[in-house]
């Protein structure tokens, strides 16, 4: 895999307001990308910097080796996918599909042609002939998508593409999103304040706060080796527990009140060995509660239901455990057999050294 | 067979009386009056009721009154082209291009010329193209030419100039609405295609603002050619229209039924070209959510 797109010291300003702060950026042909983060954290002024819609305030962006800073938008090689998907209201679908093919040197039974094909690869063949008002969310999403691949651009941006859609459906285009991208093999660089939609879909995910990085990993690093408490408050569940950790040689010796004591390596400490008082964070589902009979495998401690939370197919308890000042989330699988517990339960629940996260 | 309303049928139909009524008495009627008196003629001092098609026949045989709409639909066209072609870059120039707080102060600004009255408005106007006026002397003075000119008052020309002032505001307000409608992300979908800004607005910006420069067009056109103030005022001999040819069969001939044939010839003109406009808006409308 080669770099696509490179951002060196990107800097944006509007007036005061510091959008974007220096942000070094490389992003892969082929490649699945997200920008994750809440809402006002420059994720789509990024995006929009990419595109040419916005200016750098300071340096390059740098699309296939060539310097985009004065390549306006229509003339960059990236086509976007909007929030509201953008899709011309007096134009039907097959018009909108073939808008940008005009400068293509196309005759019209080729255009008609790659019309059909756009349509197929996005499941909505037949559809060509509607208007533009006729069609759902889903399929006006669609239609976004065959007009900005028909172009056959080096990546394909996606702004918050599946936000309005319901659930149902989004979880739906989620898998049909991959499967193109799979398909066509384009760079998509999608961005989104879910962070679940990110954990599913993406190859690499750059995490953002107020205008910078905070974390670039794959999912599965992103979300067991949060590299600080912020990246690990936004991704996924996490409880967090104040202790005490001491160096030794090969990582710390760590004393997580009301749940015990362990022996840590250094990996489990993103920011390096810190000493005195840390934060460490436990995720729910690496927490278990012990029923009747039920054995821990590494370390355990008396607790409290203080709260259920019945899901279907998860049961989330915050259980109380003496010297901790929060309730701890566990989630937990309804296995067959398995009993939901009620508030005020005396339970035991199990943790385990290796999934703990310290700051 | 009694016909029986519910009672919510009953409110609206209370609700309705009143205006109903009154558009009645001050639309209907007059409308149907002016048709009755086209198909009747004028004896001397009375009116002759019986039916006739004299009146017609008359305006079909008489090339001035062919000539006088003729011209006033020439002039009517004149001005809606140069008050919506001056219109929409001022429109679009609010739309797009000024601070979204202050367009309400924008839109106060161009309604000033109807801070005064129309009759003053087109003195002004004669004050500024007169022949010892602003311009002429303003051009003298400065040595660009010797003569006064004298192709901008009491002619055509100043009718045109006159009326695409005053109709200027009817025209920008529903040009920026439709501008206003249009979702921005759109401009930046098309640029995003590869469209040039030119490009984006001709394939995008302005057939989705075709509405709203249909809307000006009926809105400058219709009126226009009812207009009798200005080229009274402003046309002079050779600027004469059809609607003071209608005012003076009623007032200074005497003839009212020839002034109401008149009248139906010059709604039936505009009926038609409207008619043609808003087919035009429908193809626009089409396919609009």
């Amino acid at each position: 895999m080669s770099a696509l797109i490179q951002l060196t010291a990107v800097q944006k300003y509007y007036g005061d307001y510091h959008a974007l702060r220096d942000i070094n950026l490389t992003i892969n042909e082929g490649e699945f990308f997200s920008l994750l983060g809440p809402s006002g954290c420059g994720k789509t002024t990024l995006l929009r910097t990419i595109a040419g819609f916005e200016g750098v305030s300071e340096g390059a962006v740098m699309i296939a080796g060539k310097d985009m800073s004065d390549v306006p938008p229509n003339l960059r090689p990236t086509n976007m996918v909007f929030q509201s998907y953008a899709i011309f209201p007096h134009l039907s679908v097959a018009e909108n599909v073939a808008f940008g093919l005009r400068k293509s040197g196309m005759g019209k039974p080729e255009k008609a042609a790659a019309v059909k094909d756009a349509l197929n690869m996005v499941g909505l063949d037949g559809y060509g002939d509607r208007a533009a008002h006729a069609l759902s969310g889903g399929q006006r999403q669609r239609v976004a998508l065959a007009r900005a691949l028909i172009l056959k651009p080096k990546v394909l941006l996606l702004d918050e593409p599946l936000s309005a859609l319901d659930k149902k459906m989004r979880e739906h285009m989620q898998v049909e999103l991959i499967r193109l991208q799979r398909a066509v093999g384009i760079t998509f660089i999608l961005v989104t304040h879910d962070q679940e939609e990110a954990l599913v879909m993406s190859d690499r995910i750059a995490v953002m706060f107020e205008g910078e990085i905070g974390q670039l990993a794959d999912p599965e690093s992103l979300y067991r080796r949060p590299n600080s408490r912020r990246v690990a408050e936004f991704i996924g569940k996490m409880n967090f527990i104040n202790g005490t950790a001491s160096a030794t040689d090969e990582g710390a010796k760590l004393l997580v009140p009301g749940l015990g004591k362990c022996t840590i390596p250094a990996e489990q400490f993103p920011q390096g060995v810190t000493t005195g008082d840390v934060a460490i964070g436990i995720r729910p589902e690496t927490l278990a509660v012990l029923f009747e009979g039920d054995k821990a495998p590494r370390f355990e401690a008396e607790a409290v239901v203080d709260e259920v939370v019945y899901y279907g197919d998860m049961t989330y308890y915050d259980v109380r455990v003496a010297e901790v000042e929060k309730p701890l989330t566990i989630a937990m699988k309804n296995l067959i057999g398995r009993p939901v517990l009620d508030v005020g339960a005396k339970t035991r629940i199990a943790w385990d050294e290796r999934s703990l996260v310290v700051f | 067979m009694a016909t029986r309303f519910s009672s919510e049928q009953k409110r609206t139909m209370g609700l309705l009386t009143a205006p109903f009524t009154y558009a009645i008495l001050l639309l209907a009627v007059p409308l149907l009056a002016i048709v009755l008196f086209s198909f009747w003629t004028q004896d001397f001092m009375e009116v002759n009721t019986t039916f006739t098609l004299d009146n017609y026949r008359e305006i079909a045989e008489k090339p001035i009154y062919f000539s006088l709409l003729q011209r006033s639909l020439f002039v009517s066209f004149c001005v809606t082209l140069v008050t919506v072609v001056l219109a929409y870059p001022v429109a679009y120039f609010v739309s797009f291009k000024v601070q979204p707080s202050r367009k309400s102060l924008w839109l106060f600004l161009i309604t000033i010329p109807f801070w005064t009255s129309y009759l003053i408005r087109v003195f002004l106007w004669k004050v500024i193209l007169g022949y010892n006026g602003v311009i002429n002397s303003g051009l003298i003075n400065l040595g660009i030419i010797e003569e006064p000119l004298t192709f901008i008052l009491y002619n055509v020309n100043a009718v045109i100039i006159t009326l695409a002032h005053a109709f200027a505001p009817f025209a920008i307000l529903p040009i920026f609405v439709a501008l206003e409608k249009i979702d921005r992300s759109l401009l930046e979908a098309s640029q995003d295609l590869g469209e040039s800004k030119l490009m984006t607005f001709l394939r995008v910006t302005l057939p989705l603002s075709m509405p709203g420069l249909v809307a000006a067009v009926l809105i400058v056109f219709i009126p226009t050619i009812g207009d009798y103030v200005t080229p009274e005022l402003m046309g002079g001999a050779g600027g004469k229209l059809i609607a003071n040819m209608i005012q003076v069969q009623f007032l200074q001939l005497n003839n009212a039924p020839l002034g109401a044939a008149l009248a139906i010839v010059a709604m039936l003109s505009v009926t038609a070209i409207s008619l043609f406009f808003v087919f035009l808006n429908r193809r626009w409308l089409r396919g609009r959510s």
